[in-house]
């Protein structure tokens, strides 16, 4: 935790360093200190979701489903990540046009599930037809 | 992996630092054009760098949320 802190902490004075110069080498650096940040987080983030994974595939649900999730996660991630940089290079509407092709992916995943789900409560319910 | 962060942030903030005050320097001795060079080489350097720490996070995300089809 310390080593993230240190390194955020750092990061900023050197931005505010660089700002006046060169601002193109300052995003640049907010940029690599963000990657940074989360690489050192992505093996914590990795045993968490095997733990995860584990204990889905005990009980024995359809691994679909536990996937599409996953992968819903790794978009959300990535697009909030990006659009916050954008945000921070000034670039507002870069920033809403990532969050909105994010959304939309996010939702073209969820598509089986929906269906999934949709069928699942249809049958529930006594059609007359039936 | 925090002890090659910690060198490259330094790096990178060096490196900036130094193309400003080459850039501010070479323009008071005149040779403008060379200054932009100098500005060109040392931003694409910075930007190398950059882009290949944004490429092996890009490549573990892959791997952590199972992206491949």
């Amino acid at each position: 935790m310390l080593q993230i802190v240190g390194i955020g902490l750092i990061a900023t004075f050197l931005v505010m360093l660089l700002k006046e110069q060169k601002s193109s080498v300052a995003f640049l650096l907010t940029v690599f200190v963000g990657c940074a940040i989360f690489l050192f987080l992505i093996d914590q983030i990795s045993a968490i979701l095997h733990m995860l994974q584990k204990i889905a595939s005990d009980t024995n649900i359809n691994m679909v489903y536990f996937e599409t999730i996953l992968k819903i996660i790794g978009i959300a991630y990535i697009a909030e990540f990006a659009s916050q940089i954008s945000k921070d290079a000034g670039q507002g509407a870069i920033a809403s046009k990532i969050e909105l092709g994010g959304k939309i992916l996010i939702l073209a995943m969820a598509i089986p599930i929906l269906t999934a789900i949709i069928e699942t409560v249809i049958g529930l319910i006594p059609s007359s037809r039936g | 992996m925090m002890g090659i962060d910690v060198d490259v942030i330094f790096k990178i903030a060096g490196v900036g630092m130094a193309i400003a005050l080459l850039h501010t320097v070479l323009e008071q001795m005149g040779k403008k054009e060379f200054a932009q060079w100098i500005t060109l080489i040392g931003f694409i350097y910075i930007l190398f760098m950059v882009a290949s720490v944004i490429s092996s996070l890009f490549q573990k995300i892959k791997d952590v949320f199972l992206f491949q089809r």
